[in-house]
């Protein structure tokens, strides 16, 4: 079974978390300034990449937070996860290479 | 608030043979409060309830018949002896006034099932994906899980022994679950 390294509960089976979509997605600070096409792109917009994404998740079936988590779409393979508020982390070269 | 402890019935009534023998068990009620709070609330909270609530995530904290179960990192499970639970309210409202916090009496909404015995982690991991290793998951330590299709919370409480907290409406799923994976053993 996939494990997913949750920050706070550590290596944990794939079965207690849930997909939360992408990850350092800003919501506009005023959104009355935008116009339809812009907040569409805020709503629907997304870069579905071929290769690492950043994403959310949320260890629902444990400590019920949610976190950000580094994988490629490629391989499945988690290459980091991290906390709400940190920074993206840099990875190697060679594990975000799947989409070069 | 009337106290409904004496109208309680089991959600098991009819399904578990009381004076059960085998590596599965029906626990009695207890007081259940789910504490939510920043993390600077604890010592308060340790002073009013009589257990220090782990830091350490998934570690669960005792003292006499109380216990402190980490949930999450601002969020823990306290358990006390059944009927408690409006004179643990009382106190912990006194002891964190005037701080926000969120204090939830949930002694209903669970059931608390035993399984113990040498061949306890083998019966939980028929459903439950963690590693019980006694390294891996050692004594003391509680954490959110899943049973099978139902989420449970897991404490062990000693080496072959285990106290799962599962919610009243799948409890009877729970158990038919345990009797099925006994039987498969
Ligand atoms: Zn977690």
């Amino acid at each position: 079974m996939l494990l997913i390294d949750c920050p706070f509960c550590g290596k944990r089976p794939e079965l207690e978390f849930r997909y939360g979509g992408e990850a350092h997605l800003a919501r506009p600070a005023d959104p009355a300034d935008l116009g339809d096409k812009a907040w569409g792109q805020f709503l629907y917009g997304r870069s579905n990449p071929r290769g690492v994404h950043a994403e959310r998740w949320r260890h629902v079936h444990g400590c019920g937070r949610f976190f950000n988590a580094l994988r490629d779409t490629t391989n499945d393979r988690f290459a980091a996860t991290y906390k709400i508020g940190e920074e993206r982390p840099a990875i190697p070269e060679a594990e975000g290479a799947a989409s070069a | 608030m009337p106290d409904l402890t004496q109208a309680r019935q089991s959600v098991l009534e009819g399904i578990e043979a009381s004076g059960r023998a085998g590596t599965f068990s029906l626990l009695p009620p207890l007081s259940r409060l789910n504490y939510r709070g920043r993390i600077s609330t604890v010592g308060r909270v340790a002073a009013a309830f009589g257990v220090e609530p782990a830091m350490e995530p998934c570690r669960a904290a005792i003292f006499g018949d109380r216990a402190a179960l980490w949930l999450g990192p601002d969020e823990w499970l306290l358990l006390a002896k059944e009927g408690e639970a409006r004179s643990i309210i009382d106190r912990l409202a006194i002891a964190l006034a005037p701080l926000s916090y969120s204090l939830v009496d949930v002694s209903h909404r669970q059931v608390a099932l035993k399984i113990a015995g040498p061949q306890a982690e083998l019966l939980l991991n028929a459903g439950c994906p963690l590693d019980l290793d006694r390294q891996a998951f050692p004594v003391g330590m509680c954490t959110r899980t899943l049973l099978q299709k139902t989420e449970i919370v897991l404490w062990r409480v000693a080496e072959t022994e285990f106290h799962i907290e599962v919610a009243r409406s799948f409890a009877p799923y729970a158990w038919r679950f345990l009797e099925q994976a006994e039987r498969d053993l």
